[in-house]
C-alpha cells in the first residue's frame, strides 16, 4: 500500500504529516499501484481516477 | 497611527506606500486596534454585505509557465496531472456554487493564455451555465489578446481575474517565463473593455515587508473591483514547497493594510487562509477588512465546507450579497 499524498510506501514509515495535510487536499497517488491519479476538484467535492484501479470520490 | 485611520475613514482615500508600510510594521499589541480600524473603513465604504464566490478549474495542470508557487506548472515535479472538466460537470459545479447563495462563479484554466480550443470551451460553458443557473460568470485564463478580451465580453463574462501575484520588484524571483508588465498589460485591456477587474496575489512567497507594502500600493494604483488575498500554501514539488507559511498576526496585519490601502474594493479571502489563519483567524479577518470569500474547494486543494463559512457570516451578522445587488 502507498500513501495517497506522497506516493511512498506506507509500511513502517510515518505519514502523520501527509494524513494531516490530506484534510485540505485530495489524494494524488493510487494507494494500490502508486500511479499519479487524474484529480478533478470542484467546489463541493473531488474525483480521483487511477487508470488501473478506478475512481474514488468525495 | 490613529490619525491615519481617521483620515482614511473620513475620506475613503487609501494609504500611500509609506502609510501601508507603517501599518505592516505595527506591533502585535496594536493589532486589535488596527483590525478595528480596517473593519470600520470596510463598513463605511463597502457596507456589511459579503460577496460569496465559488471557483472551478476548467483545465488543470500542464501549464507551460514556471510560477514557483504553483502545483499546476508542467515544469515542476508536482503530482498534479493535466485534466479537463467536461461541460456538464462545469454546469453542475455552478449549480452547487449557486446553492450556497454565491453570486459569483469563476472559471479558471492553468494556461499562459487561452488557445482556440479553450475559448471554444469557455463559450460553450458560459452559455450552458447562463441557461441553467442564475449566477454571474467570471473567468481567469491567463494573459489575453485584445481579440480574446472582446470575445469574453461578448460571451457575457462580467469579471476577469488576473493576479499580479506579488510586487513588481519581487516578481522575477517568482516567475521567469513572463513579466509583471505583461500581466499589467492584460489588466489594462480588461479594464478598458468594461469587464470588472479582479487582481490580487499571494503573500508569503518570500517577499519582504517593504515589498508587501509595494504590492499593496501597486494594486491600489490599478484600483481593481476585487482583490483576492491568498496566503502561500506550499505545494509539494514546487520551488516554494518548503517555504514557511505566513504567521497569523502577519496575515491579519496584511489584511488590514490592504483594506486601508483600498477602502472601497472587494477584498476577498482566497486560498491558504485555512492553514495560515485557521477558524479563529478567519473570523478575525472578516472583522478586519475582508468583505468577500471563496466558499468550498479551491482549484487543486480543499477549503472549509461552504456551510461553515455561511454559518460564520450569519454569526457575525454579515449578510451575503444578493445577486440583485450585483446586477
Amino acid at each position: 500500500m502507498y500513501c495517497d499524498r506522497c506516493g511512498f510506501p506506507k509500511d513502517n514509515s510515518d505519514h502523520g504529516f501527509c494524513e494531516a495535510a490530506r484534510k485540505l487536499e485530495p489524494p494524488r497517488y493510487c494507494t494500490h499501484c502508486r500511479r499519479r491519479m487524474k484529480v478533478q476538484v470542484v467546489p463541493a467535492g473531488w474525483t480521483a481516477t487511477c487508470v488501473e484501479h478506478g475512481t474514488v470520490t468525495a | 497611527m490613529r490619525e491615519i485611520f481617521e483620515r482614511v475613514l473620513a475620506t475613503g482615500v487609501g494609504l500611500d506606500e509609506a502609510g501601508i508600510l507603517e501599518v505592516l510594521r505595527s506591533p502585535d499589541e496594536e493589532l486589535p486596534e488596527l483590525l478595528q480600524a480596517a473593519h470600520d473603513v470596510r463598513m463605511k465604504w463597502c457596507g456589511p454585505e459579503v460577496e460569496v464566490e465559488g471557483i472551478v478549474s476548467l483545465k488543470t495542470g500542464g501549464c507551460p509557465e514556471d510560477c514557483h508557487f504553483c502545483s499546476q506548472s508542467g515544469l515542476f515535479a508536482s503530482p498534479v496531472r493535466s485534466v479537463w472538466l467536461d461541460i456538464p460537470s462545469l454546469v453542475e459545479a455552478a449549480k452547487q456554487t449557486a446553492a450556497t447563495g454565491a453570486t459569483e462563479f469563476c472559471i479558471v484554466a492553468a494556461v499562459r493564455g487561452p488557445d482556440r480550443r479553450l475559448m471554444d470551451q469557455m463559450r460553450e460553458g458560459v452559455k450552458a451555465i447562463r441557461e441553467a443557473v442564475d449566477i454571474q460568470v467570471a473567468a481567469s485564463l491567463g494573459m489575453l489578446t485584445q481579440e480574446q478580451v472582446d470575445e469574453l465580453v461578448e460571451m457575457g463574462v462580467h469579471r476577469y481575474n488576473h493576479n499580479l501575484e506579488t510586487c513588481r520588484s519581487f516578481f522575477p524571483n517568482v516567475v521567469t517565463t513572463h513579466s509583471w508588465e505583461e500581466r499589467w498589460s492584460t489588466l489594462k485591456m480588461v479594464r478598458d473593455s468594461g469587464m470588472e477587474v479582479c487582481c490580487g496575489g499571494i503573500l508569503g512567497l518570500g517577499e519582504s515587508i517593504e515589498q508587501r507594502a509595494e504590492f499593496a500600493a501597486q494594486l491600489a494604483e490599478l484600483d481593481p473591483h476585487e482583490v483576492p488575498m491568498n496566503f502561500l500554501n506550499p505545494r509539494p514539488g514546487t520551488p516554494l514547497g518548503d517555504q514557511p507559511v505566513v504567521e497569523g498576526p502577519d496575515a491579519l496585519r496584511a489584511i488590514a493594510a490592504f483594506r486601508l490601502a483600498m477602502p472601497r474594493t472587494i477584498l476577498r479571502y482566497a486560498g491558504g487562509r485555512e492553514i495560515t489563519l485557521g477558524d479563529l483567524g478567519t473570523r478575525d479577518g472578516l472583522l478586519g477588512g475582508i468583505n468577500a470569500v471563496i466558499v468550498g474547494n479551491y482549484l487543486t486543494t480543499l477549503g472549509r465546507p461552504a456551510t461553515e463559512d455561511l454559518a460564520l457570516l450569519a454569526d457575525l451578522k454579515m449578510p451575503v450579497k444578493a445577486l440583485s445587488a450585483t446586477l
